[in-house]
C-alpha cells in the first residue's frame, strides 16, 4: 500500500480548552487549541482530530469559532466531532473549514443521520465514532462517554453497527477501545484487527497508544490506516519526528518531512 | 514572469464547495488576498483562476451551467487551477451522476473501487509519481507528499503530469495549456501544497 499511515494527535476540547482525562475521567488542561493545533502541525501531524467532549451530554453543538481559528492556520486536514445532530450544524463546522465531521452518539440515536449527512455532504466527510468495551464477551458500544454520569449501554454489538455505518455511508471510522484509552499500555490489537476485516473504508485506532512500539504493532497487526492518540502527545512520552523516523525505519510508509526551501 | 510585473488578481470560483475557505486561507499564508466570485466579468479579468471543489459532480456542474460558468471557464486563457472535484470537472465526463463535464482535459472519470484490502474513499498521504521529467517536479519537495480525499478518479494520459497509486494508478496532477489540476488538496498539504500554489501564481 502507498498511502501513509497516519498519526493523528486527538485533542479533547472542553469549554474552548485541550482537556486529556484518563479513562473519559479527571481532566485536566492541557493547553490553547490553537497554540497546540500548530505546535502539532509543525512536528509533522498527518491530521488532528478535534472531539468537544462536553457536548452531547450537554446536548448543545459545539462552538465554531474556533473552528475558523484552527482552519486559518493549519495546513493539514482535520476532523471535528462533538454534538453534531443535524446537517445544519454539520454544514456550519464544514463551512468553517473542518475537513470531516465525525458523529458517535448522535448516530446510535439517529442512525439515518448518516445517510443524510453522506447524501448532502458527501461520504468523505462523515467519520463514525465507535467508543467500544468488553462486556459478557462481547464488544459492545457505549455512548454519551464525555461525561460518565451520562453513558449509556447502547445494547449493539460493535462489530454489527461496524458494518452498518458503512452500509449508511460513514468514508470512515474511528475505533476508540475504552478498556485501552488513557492507560498506554498498547492499542487493543485483537478487536482492531477483527475490525479491519469487516472495514472497507479507512479504519483509525484509538486508545491505548503509549510507546512506538505500540504503533508499530497497530500497523503491523491491525493493518489500520491511521493511529489516533492524546496523552502519549500531549504529556511529550513521545515526540512525532522521532515516531515517525523510527517508523519509516521499520518499514512502514509514513510521511517524512521535508525541509522548507523557505528562507525567511 | 508576469506574476513580478503585474499585480496577482486571484479569483476563486464559487462552486460551493467547502474547501473555498481553506483554499483562501491557503493564500493568505502565501499573502495572497483572493476573491471569491462567480461572476462571469470578474474570472475574466482576474490574472489567476482557481475552480475548487468538494461536493458532487453533478451538482457542480448544474451550478456552473446556471451561472452560465460552463462555456466561460474553457475559453479562459489566464493560468486556471481545477482542485479535487475541480480536477474531474475539467474532464470530459464524470461516472459520478454520470456527468457531462467542461471537456478541457481529455477522458473520463469513473468510480475507485473498494475493498477491505484497498480502502475508499483514497484518504490520506500518498505520494506524487512522475512519468516524464516535469518542470514542476523541480517546484516540489522531494518526495511530495499530498493529501487525498476522493472516491472517483481520472486516467493517466499524456496531460497526466504527475500520477499516484491506489491499487490502480491515476492522475494526481494534469496538465493542459493553461489549465493546471490537482486531485489532491494543496491547501491541505502542508509545505508541498504550499509550493504548489506557489508554482501556479508564479505562472
Amino acid at each position: 500500500m502507498s498511502l501513509a499511515r497516519r498519526i493523528i494527535p486527538c485533542l479533547d476540547v472542553r469549554d474552548g480548552q485541550v482537556v486529556k482525562g484518563v479513562r473519559f475521567r479527571d481532566h485536566q488542561v492541557v493547553g490553547d487549541i490553537v497554540e497546540l493545533a500548530a505546535r502539532y502541525r509543525d512536528a509533522g501531524a498527518d491530521e488532528l482530530v478535534f472531539y468537544d467532549i462536553t457536548a452531547s451530554p450537554q446536548q448543545r453543538s459545539v462552538d465554531v469559532s474556533w473552528v475558523e481559528r484552527v482552519s486559518a492556520v493549519l495546513d493539514i486536514p482535520f476532523c471535528v466531532a462533538g454534538g453534531i445532530r443535524s446537517l445544519a450544524t454539520a454544514d456550519t463546522i464544514l463551512r468553517a473549514g473542518a475537513d470531516k465531521i465525525s458523529i458517535n452518539s448522535p448516530a446510535l440515536q439517529n442512525p439515518d443521520l448518516i445517510n443524510q449527512l453522506a447524501d448532502e455532504f458527501g461520504r468523505q466527510c462523515v467519520v463514525i465514532g465507535i467508543d467500544s468495551i468488553l462486556a459478557d464477551g462481547h464488544w459492545q458500544l457505549r455512548h454519551n462517554t464525555g461525561d460518565p454520569e451520562h453513558m449509556i449501554d447502547s445494547q449493539r454489538l460493535t462489530l454489527d453497527w461496524l458494518v452498518e455505518v458503512q452500509q449508511r455511508g460513514a468514508g470512515e471510522i474511528v475505533l476508540n477501545c475504552m478498556d485501552a484509552d488513557g492507560v498506554r499500555s498498547g492499542y487493543d490489537l485483537v478487536q482492531l484487527a477483527a475490525a479491519r476485516k469487516l472495514c472497507q473504508v479507512p479504519l483509525i485506532a484509538s486508545g491505548g497508544a503509549g510507546t512506538r512500539e505500540h504503533f508499530d504493532q497497530v500497523f503491523c497487526q491491525a493493518d489500520v490506516d491511521g493511529a489516533l492518540a492524546a496523552s502519549v502527545f500531549h504529556k511529550a512520552v513521545l515526540a512525532i519526528p522521532e515516531l515517525k523516523q523510527w517508523l519509516h525505519q521499520q518499514g512502514h510508509s509514513v510521511r517524512t518531512l521535508t525541509p522548507t526551501t523557505d528562507s525567511h | 514572469m508576469s506574476a513580478s510585473t503585474k499585480p496577482l488578481q486571484v479569483v476563486i470560483i464559487d462552486s460551493g464547495g467547502y474547501n473555498i475557505g481553506s483554499v483562501m486561507a491557503a493564500l493568505q499564508r502565501l499573502r495572497v488576498q483572493a476573491v471569491l466570485s462567480n461572476d462571469g466579468a470578474t474570472i475574466e479579468a482576474a490574472s489567476h483562476v482557481i475552480l475548487p471543489g468538494v461536493g458532487h459532480a453533478a451538482t457542480a456542474m448544474r451550478k456552473l451551467k446556471a451561472a452560465g460558468l460552463d462555456r466561460l471557464i474553457p475559453a479562459l486563457k489566464q493560468p486556471v487551477l481545477g482542485i479535487c472535484l475541480g480536477l474531474q470537472l475539467l474532464y470530459e465526463h464524470s461516472a459520478e451522476g454520470n456527468t457531462q463535464c467542461l471537456g478541457i482535459l481529455p477522458g473520463a472519470v469513473s468510480k475507485l473501487h473498494g475493498s477491505t484490502d484497498l480502502r475508499t474513499p483514497h484518504m490520506g498521504w500518498n505520494r506524487l509519481q512522475w512519468p516524464a521529467e516535469s518542470a514542476l517536479q523541480q517546484q516540489l519537495p522531494n518526495p511530495a507528499w499530498m493529501y487525498f480525499v476522493h472516491s472517483y478518479a481520472a486516467p493517466i494520459n499524456h496531460c497526466t503530469v504527475a500520477s499516484v497509486s491506489h491499487g490502480v494508478a491515476f492522475t494526481a496532477l494534469a496538465q493542459r495549456d493553461n489549465f493546471l489540476a490537482a486531485q489532491f488538496h494543496p491547501e491541505r498539504s502542508a509545505q508541498a501544497g504550499a509550493a504548489l500554489f506557489s508554482h501556479f501564481l508564479s505562472l
